[in-house]
């Protein structure tokens, strides 16, 4: 088990240096006045130079790369050509929140997309599977900004129930950092006006994201449990006489999870990679909005790191996965 | 006096896309204690879903019974609601299937998955954990360890104690079938069937678990029907025999009467395709044609399409069924004539 | 005589076909699926001729009569230039599909060819692409899509290449599973024997069947393409006004909400809309012509 984990984690290392490289050539093989834009509209030609000199853009483009790869081992992801300040830095400020948020979501998503599989294959082919299964092909479709504003307009800015968008309210402290999750944060502190305000500003985006994984975990688990309840395993419950909330919610309930554990996992980097939509219309202070302004100025050093991050993150989230698939799956352990 | 198992001409039908598939029409058979019935025949002539039928395990829809009674103890469970057919299922008719591997839940350990199904018989009949009603979960979970270590035991699992706790994946395919004989047989049923138990066991094994069946069904005082297209394991274990053809019985009775006097021309081209010392080379006999169509099945006898004795009246209406011995029952009037001409 | 398998396997065919047919009409989600993707087609081919007010969807603007509220002369209302929304929201219709459609495109040949490379030589130019493409995976596409964008700058085509450009490897694996499946096959063990080219065991015995997976990932990733179209706009990287597109009308719009939430929630609801009938239309033909998937 142990050697198990420990090859796929030096497996990351060969992704990690792949990502690097395709970034970079990306970044440097397309057109793009990156420095020019930094140095603003009226930066003379002596100025941007300067600036490229700084950050070493007038070097070939391997020894950039080697640069960038020996700054990375310490900990470095270099610096944002327009704030100045190291990308490491902003990234420990905002990988926190986009956590929060994809951790939340995923979490409503497996909540909610469970049970409802699993009860919409118990009533295969009558009008709640039929309604489910409507409504999670709607969900799929639903554009996730759209979603998004929706939520705003009828949750914040018509019933005003709930806020507009943010993490916490500016006139406030958030609660003391101890996890950066603010939520988990103000648990710790025992602050319960926190926790409710911390909770209240998740609410609306932690739904937005939710809903697409959500009918997809729903779908998944139906199709799953289906195939489990063909199994001979549950004719032999059955024919033993075991009642059927103790078939389903024992017997077929596990084995169907273990395979729509593979798609969870997918969608945590899906869900990564797609905060960027959420964190924009809910103005949430992620690495999503960070990217995407980061994107916008052309400032190479923020995008790369931040595809990394969720890099790391997607492969980190892929090997839990199969270790949790090896618990519940006896015969996956042995191996 | 009423039999443990008493089908009276059931028929069954199978809706599909093409029509409907008169899949049995009109089996009985009748069984006591002490006697193992083997249901032989071919895929597909509705060995299983006879099988399947007394603990009710056919969907309907797609199937439907259209005629017939099936009487356990002398209560027709064709009649009985989903929750009374439960309490008999597991607790009076126990059930073993074809395949080890796939019929125990590979993500469960053995122990629970046998504890399960004793606690599920025990809901209806108390004393099978040798407990007062009314016994307390954890007393009730105790006993049901109890028994399941006693049940691994019985049928023949070395140290049983500490394999409750193992997975199926760690048991071979003969061990595994002992543990679903062990979890057929732990709520006490009365009437076992076993559907194909051995076929998918290496022959060495076979011989053990069909042992290992006859010594439950001597210890347990119970009834068995055993579903195979195997002659083979008839003979070996059984003290009846039914053989089917197209979802009908056309020859049953005591096993050494049919085996020596095989009367109807199916069972006799049956017991002429097994290979045995005595054949030469050669000599060994298929059987030519194919199975009728059941969505339209012929009038008359089914088998006569593939007969050497078929005559025009055979084709005409249902074989009438005369005995031939006691207990020997034969649906094939041309055996008889010829046997007296 | 040689008429007379071919005959049989030609009904055969069509027995096949008739029943795949029956089976996607007695699916009233995929019926109802292929209507609505009749209607964004229609809207595609005709929606700039339909539009009510054309001047609107070139760029003119009607000062007079900005964020009118939705009524029987401008049925979605107008925006804070004072143009239609519908027409705006009709016109977006071509640029959505034919950007979502060549993405899917381009992705499905650039994924073919790898994956058809791949699975049929192995050996190390199999190891090569699939880590390459495995790679590509892990890379968050969105974001590589958005920073492929950004460098190019915004347009339609530059947009297009960069989505694409992350859509491929998922039908590179799909194409190379079926490939090597495929080349197991007997039927393609008997070309070679009888002395097929390469090539053509590839392109007569081996893509024709595996067509229908992929139509099935094509139909379903219409939708997908689509959303990301409208994603990039969104952000502000993928087409600029006054090119109508629905994302960037979606972004513009979010400025004046609640008040004039017409300008937001048509667009919005047109693309929702076109995804739907791309995603019930890809999950009946996914019951009809890949029988593996179907449960």
């Amino acid at each position: 088990m142990l050697r198990f984990i420990l090859r796929r984690i030096l497996l990351i290392l060969p992704v990690l240096i792949g990502m690097t490289i395709i970034m970079f050539v990306i970044a440097r093989v397309l057109p793009g006045d990156p420095v020019g834009l930094a140095a603003g509209p009226n930066a003379t030609r002596a100025e941007i130079e300067a600036l490229a000199r700084e950050f070493g853009l007038d070097q070939p483009l391997w020894v950039q790369y080697w640069t960038y790869l020996s700054g990375l081992v310490q900990g470095d992801f270099g610096t944002s050509l327009f704030s100045r300040r190291p990308v490491a830095t902003d990234l420990a400020a905002y990988l926190p929140a986009t956590l929060e948020l994809v951790f939340s979501a995923l979490l409503l998503a497996i909540l909610v997309g469970i049970p409802a599989g699993l009860m919409a294959a118990v009533w295969r082919n009558k009008w709640p599977d039929y309604l489910s299964n409507i409504l999670s092909v709607a969900a799929i479709s639903m554009p996730r900004f759209f979603l998004g504003l929706l939520l705003q307009l009828c949750f914040a800015m018509w019933l005003m129930w709930l806020p507009l968008g943010g993490r916490f309210p500016i006139i406030f402290d958030p609660p003391p950092g101890v996890t950066g999750f603010y939520t988990i944060d103000s648990i710790i502190a025992g602050d319960w006006d926190s926790f409710w305000t911390a909770l209240r500003y998740l609410a609306l985006p932690a739904i937005a994201m939710s809903l697409s994984p959500l009918a997809t975990i729903l779908r998944m688990m139906r199709a799953s449990t289906i195939e489990v309840m063909h199994q001979d395993y549950v004719t032999t419950a059955r024919a033993l006489g075991l009642s059927p909330r103790l078939i389903v919610f024992k017997y077929v309930l596990r084995n169907a999870i273990s395979s729509s554990l593979t798609v969870i996992g997918l969608y945590f980097g899906w869900l990564l990679g797609g905060t960027v939509l959420v964190e924009t219309v809910f103005d949430w202070p992620g690495i999503g909005l960070y990217a995407t302004s980061a994107i916008v100025s052309q400032d190479f050093m923020p995008v790369v790191s931040v595809a990394l991050v969720i890099g790391v993150l997607f492969v980190t989230a892929n090997i839990v996965i199969d270790v949790l698939y090896g618990l519940i799956n006896p015969k996956v352990r042995y191996q | 006096m009423t039999a443990l198992l008493d089908i009276r001409d059931l028929h069954l039908s199978m809706h599909s896309f093409e029509g409907a598939a008169k899949v049995l029409s009109g089996v009985s058979l009748s069984v006591e204690k002490r006697q193992i019935w083997g249901l032989v025949g071919e895929t597909g002539c509705g060995k299983s879903l006879t099988g399947l039928s007394v603990s009710r395990l056919v969907r309907t829809p797609p199937a439907e019974y259209t005629g017939g009674q099936i009487l356990l103890d002398g209560t027709d469970v064709l009649g009985l609601s989903e929750p009374q057919m439960r309490a008999l299922r597991g607790r009076r008719v126990g059930m073993i299937f074809q395949d080890p591997t796939t019929n125990l839940n590979p993500a469960f350990r053995i122990g629970t998955q046998l504890m399960d199904v004793a606690l599920a018989a025990a809901k209806h009949d108390p004393a099978i954990l040798g407990l007062q009603p009314g016994a307390g979960r954890r007393a009730r979970k105790q006993a049901a360890r109890k028994l399941a270590i006693a049940m691994l035991t019985e049928v023949g699992i070395p140290a049983a104690e500490s394999r409750l706790d193992d997975y199926p994946h760690q048991f071979s395919g003969g061990m595994r079938q002992r543990v679903l004989i062990a979890m057929a047989l732990i709520g006490r049923p009365d009437l076992l069937i076993a559907d194909e138990p051995t076929t998918a066991l290496d022959v060495s094994v076979q011989a053990q678990i069909l042992t290992l069946l006859k010594q439950m069904v001597a210890a347990h005082d119970m009834g068995v029907v055993l579903i195979t297209h195997n002659l083979g394991v008839v003979a070996q274990t059984c003290t009846h025999v039914a053989v089917m053809y197209a979802g009908t019985i056309v020859e049953k009775g005591p096993i050494e009467a049919v085996l020596a006097d095989p009367a109807h021309p199916y069972t006799q081209a049956l017991l002429r395709a097994i290979p045995d010392r005595s054949v030469k080379r050669g000599q060994l006999q298929g059987l030519a044609g194919a199975v009728p169509n059941l969505i339209h099945p012929p009038p008359g006898c089914r088998f006569a399409p593939r007969c050497a004795l078929a005559r025009p009246s055979c084709l005409e209406g249902p074989p009438p069924v005369h005995t031939r011995a006691p207990d020997h029952a034969v649906a094939c009037p041309v055996v008889k004539e010829v046997q007296n001409a | 005589m040689t008429d007379v398998p071919q005959d049989s396997r030609r009904s055969a065919r069509a027995e096949a076909s008739r029943r795949a047919f029956y089976r996607f009409r007695q699916s009233r989600l995929s019926m109802v699926g292929a209507t609505m993707v009749a209607v964004v087609v229609f809207f595609t081919l005709f929606g700039n001729l339909l539009a009510p007010y054309p001047e609107h969807v070139r760029g003119g603007l009607n000062t007079a009569e900005r964020f009118q509220a939705p009524s029987l002369a401008h049925p979605f209302g107008t925006n804070e230039l004072g143009q239609d929304v519908l027409s705006l929201v009709m016109a977006g219709t071509p640029v959505s599909v034919a950007a979502g459609f060549a993405v899917v495109l381009i992705g499905t040949v650039l994924g073919v060819v790898v994956g058809a490379l791949a699975g049929f030589n192995g050996g190390w130019i199999d190891d090569v692409l699939m880590r390459f493409s495995d790679l590509m995976l892990t890379i968050p596409s969105l974001i590589l899509a958005m920073a492929v964008a950004a460098a190019l700058g915004p347009g339609f085509v530059n947009m297009i290449i960069a989505i694409a450009l992350s859509w491929w490897p998922g039908y590179a694996r799909l194409v190379r599973g079926e490939v090597l499946q495929a080349r197991e096959e007997v039927y393609v063990a008997a070309a070679r024997a009888i002395g097929a080219s390469p090539a053509r065991v590839l392109f007569r015995h081996i893509l024709p069947n595996i067509v229908s997976p992929i139509i099935v990932k094509m139909s379903l990733d219409m939708g997908f393409a689509i959303l990301t179209v409208a994603a990039l706009g969104f952000i502000g990287i993928g087409v600029r006004p006054p090119t109508p597109e629905w994302g960037t009308l979606l972004s513009i719009a979010r400025n004046y909400m609640p008040d004039f939430w017409w300008t937001a929630v048509f667009p919005g609801m047109a693309m929702f809309l076109a995804v739907f009938g791309f995603n019930l239309l890809g999950d009946g033909l996914r019951d009809v012509l890949d029988p593996r998937a179907r449960r």
